[in-house]
């Protein structure tokens, strides 16, 4: 069973500015289970990325069935039997079944009348189906399956090519427990049909399950490697942590005020089944840490009016704050920095006088009439003690660099009246000089008695920049952490769900 | 402003060309004709302007003419009701009939074409309906002199549906530029989802076009019935939708939303009727009248990309320029 199927050496790829892979090695086998972990940003993706033919390495070396390759194409990638079954399914739901499995390599009838053989192609796919176990049939609509069918849609796709190599990213994060307990039965069947798969996840607890041997990355590097025998839920966060973190750290000015922002049995419809107590004091910073995908921005999206609350309140100082829309919400004080900022935050097309009073533009108005003058001192004085730097107020947003951009949506809020702000990724995309900026920012408005919450997959930020931090794993807060007890290895085994270690479980557990 | 002023020009250019070819062009009559056929289009494609505004579109128009032009008649002729009373309650229909679509629209999701299509379907059968088909008029009586000689009247020779665009334009340009639901409106029609999360209820801001839209139409029915002074269910109002739709476009109205100025749309019924008149007064075979038409709109928004295009090279050429100088910055645009 030792032969080798595919051999990555010294994979790096740089973009400019970021060394996103460094002399990553890595090695599959016929017929086995790899897993692939490491934290958010570690450079999971990347690798993947240069495997399917998308991104091309900087340096390095590709080896494929002895062959030396220096960049894959995604037709080369393809060919040499490399498959993904994606974390966001790939899937045309309009079309059945077979159809997707056969997208861009129909089978044709009829000569150079170019027909589809719907015939041909669902025999086809029929015995794969089986030979999966699903439960549905060829002609299917994709619309009708689950999640978890869907995956086995994709699966197939991959053997309908004779794929040697299955890459499965994050396949189990949507999946119930049973759903999941199958695809693990599936990968033990491919893997004893020969077929390798590197299995990329989060859950620790799968990779002990099926796994034959686990790789670990971190910030670009490989950091270790573990066979069958020595794996344990310590042993991988061990090597996923343990990198130097920079002191981000301002300290506050002022005690912590009474008072702030208790968020009681909040249901958000992303996960129905589970609730999220939270409190966020006035003058604190609280950094909401967790996996991608544990619910965090629907958590923000929930509390600010812009998804539906199914059950729970929202408490202002003790009052309870009724919250359908994001007016509701701007109203009483509640204000959030989308993560998405050019789409949810910023009019891109619009000034950044506009962007900055949008928000508050009844105050700029009189009879409904706006002032442009007042709009327009507003909007300088924003912009300077933000440090926005255009040209002035009348520049497009579109034009700004992402800190910039991101301080216009700052500055939108920071003219009204905050009580509590909920950033969402405040600094995804931002060079490092504008993130220091914006973390003052954030302590500044902290010491004038503002409660922020912070949601950020940014492990250095999150313990630089937090007084207290809340870690969310699969739609519930799974701990909260003091300053004393901030590590990163905490942060993730509350991540993944795990308990705090005995010596360190406290009684702010909830 | 740029965009206007090119429409100007082109409006200029093409009225020169006419005028030197026949100089009847410039006729007083001619010139009037015009005008009065400029106010009696200018008004609701203002109110189509503002549903394009949004990322919308109002097909519905043309035949809510129909409807409430068959209406208003028999409001005046058949029911002898007093005419401001029957202008308020055609103004009210327009109203109610915009803020159906409004509804269907907002609230249950659907989408602006099908929506006003179907209204174009329904008004029209309706309208045709009500009269079995029966064309209707006003007879030689003196109903609504005062509402008559109001809406298709002169003021020192100048026709009374142009004093009351240019004073309707003047109103929804302060409306739509100067007030705060024209800024609500702008930004919905551009990111309809930063404006939600900037507390903006865009269901209402979308709403209030259809609505205006609808209420605009009911006002021009009224002038378009004294216009012809009869209505004829099955044509009556046919394709004035598409006319105003024309108009806004290259008034400078973006179909993706979130551009577009009154004066651009007022230029734009201008330009429209200029070529109408051109395809008359050159004895050009008036069955090419849409085919000119079509021409001109297809040059003139092409004309328009391509300088947009320039434009925004330029603007990203000189961003690019910037950035190469501010290394950080630089590295920042290519990640995301």
């Amino acid at each position: 069973m030792a032969d080798m199927l595919l051999e990555l050496a010294g994979i790096t790829k740089t973009y400019p500015g970021v060394v996103a892979l460094d002399d990553v090695s890595l090695r599959v086998m016929r017929g086995e289970v790899l897993g692939l972990i490491g934290e958010n940003g570690a450079g999971k993706s990347t690798l993947m990325k240069i495997l399917g033919g998308v991104a091309e390495p900087t340096a390095g070396v590709i080896r494929i069935d002895g062959r030396d390759h220096r960049a894959l194409t995604v037709a080369g990638a393809t060919r040499a039997g490399i498959a993904f079954v994606h974390q966001e399914l790939n899937l045309f739901e309009n079309l059945d079944v077979a159809s997707n499995v056969f997208i861009g390599r129909e089978r044709l009838r009829g000569g150079p009348l170019m027909l589809l053989d719907n015939r041909a192609q669902h025999a086809r796919v029929a015995p794969l189906l089986e030979r999966l176990g699903a439960d549905f049939a060829p002609d299917t609509p994709v619309e009708l399956l689950s999640i978890a069918q869907r995956q086995m849609v994709e699966i197939a796709k991959a053997l309908s090519v004779d794929a040697r190599v299955i890459i499965m990213d994050e396949p189990t994060s949507s999946l119930t427990l049973s759903e999941t307990e199958r695809l693990l039965r599936v990968v033990a069947d491919l893997k004893a049909a020969g077929v390798a798969i590197i299995f990329i996840t989060h859950r620790l607890a799968e990779i002990m399950t099926c796994a034959d041997r686990v790789v670990v990355l971190r910030d670009g590097r490989t950091v270790g490697e573990l066979a069958r025998g020595e794996l344990s839920h310590g042993a991988m966060i061990r090597l996923m942590i343990g990198r130097d973190l920079k002191s981000l750290y301002l300290p506050p000015q002022s005690e912590p005020r009474p008072g702030g922002c208790d968020i009681a049995g909040l249901v958000t419809s992303a996960f129905p089944d589970r609730s999220i107590d939270l409190s966020v004091r006035h003058g604190e910073i609280l950094g909401l840490a967790g996996l991608v995908g544990a619910g965090r921005t629907s958590f923000a999206r929930t509390v600010f009016g812009i998804d539906r609350r199914l059950a729970g309140e929202v408490r202002l100082d003790g009052a309870p704050v009724r919250i359908a829309s994001p007016r509701d919400a701007i109203r009483q004080g509640i204000y959030l920095v989308p993560e998405d900022r050019k789409r949810a935050g910023l009019v891109l097309d619009m000034p950044i006088r506009e962007n900055i009073t949008l928000a508050d533009l009844l105050h700029h108005a009189r009879l409904l009439l706006i002032d442009r003058g007042s709009e327009t001192r507003v909007a300088r004085a924003q912009a300077a003690s933000l440090g926005i730097k255009a040209p002035g107020v009348e520049t497009q947003a579109v034009t700004l660099s992402g800190g910039n951009q991101q301080k216009v949506v700052l500055a939108k809020w920071l003219s009204m009246q905050p009580r509590v702000v909920i950033f969402d990724e405040p600094t995804r995309g931002i060079d490092v000089g504008a993130k220091t900026e914006i973390y003052a920012l954030m302590r500044g408005l902290a010491d004038r008695g503002v409660a922020i919450a912070m949601i950020s997959s940014d492990m250095e930020e999150v313990i630089g920049v937090s007084d207290r931090i809340a870690v969310m794993h699969e739609g519930r807060i799974s701990g909260v952490l003091d300053r004393a007890r901030f590590s990163e290895y905490n942060v993730l085994r509350l991540a993944i769900g795990q308990a705090l270690e005995p010596a360190e479980t406290a009684e702010d557990m909830t | 402003m740029r965009k206007e002023l090119g429409l100007l020009l082109l409006l200029v250019v093409v009225s020169a060309i006419t005028a030197a070819i026949n100089p009847l062009f410039l006729s007083g009559v001619n010139l009037l004709d015009m005008a009065n056929l400029i106010g009696l289009f200018g008004v609701f494609s203002i109110g189509e302007g503002l549903t394009i505004i949004t990322g919308g579109i109002d097909l519905s128009i043309g035949s809510m003419f129909a409807l409430l032009g068959v209406v208003f008649v028999d409001l005046l002729t058949e029911y002898q009701m007093a005419w401001p009373l029957a202008l308020l309650i055609i103004i009210a229909g327009g109203v109610l009939l915009g803020g159906l679509q409004a509804f269907l629209i907002t609230r249950l999701r659907m989408q602006p074409f099908i929506v006003t299509l179907c209204g174009l379907l329904i008004y029209r059968g309706a309208a045709r309906y009500y009269t079995t088909d029966s064309t209707r008029g006003f007879g030689y009586g003196d109903e609504a002199d005062t509402l008559r000689s109001l809406a298709a009247g002169h003021l020192y020779g100048i026709p009374n549906t142009f004093l009351f665009l240019v004073i309707l334009a003047v109103v929804m340009g302060v409306v739509l530029h100067r007030s705060v639901y024209g800024r609500y409106l702008f930004a919905v029609g551009k990111n309809e989802e930063a404006a939600r999360f900037s507390g903006i209820r865009t269901g209402l801001v979308i709403a209030g076009a259809y609505v205006l839209s609808g209420g605009l139409a009911g006002v021009s029915t009224v002038l378009l019935v004294f216009y012809t002074n009869s209505v004829s269910p099955s044509s009556f109002g046919n394709f004035y939708e598409l006319y105003a739709i024309a108009a806004a476009v290259l008034g400078g109205c973006s179909l993706r939303g979130g551009e577009g100025s009154i004066i651009g749309i007022v230029l734009g019924t201008a330009l429209l009727q200029v070529l109408q008149n051109l395809v008359n007064i050159l004895g050009i075979p008036s069955s090419l009248n849409f085919a000119v038409m079509g021409t001109v709109i297809l040059l003139g928004v092409l004309a328009d990309q391509q300088l947009q295009a320039r434009r925004k090279l330029a603007a990203a050429q000189a961003s690019t320029a910037r950035a190469a100088a501010a290394p950080a910055l630089a590295r920042q645009g290519q990640q995301t």
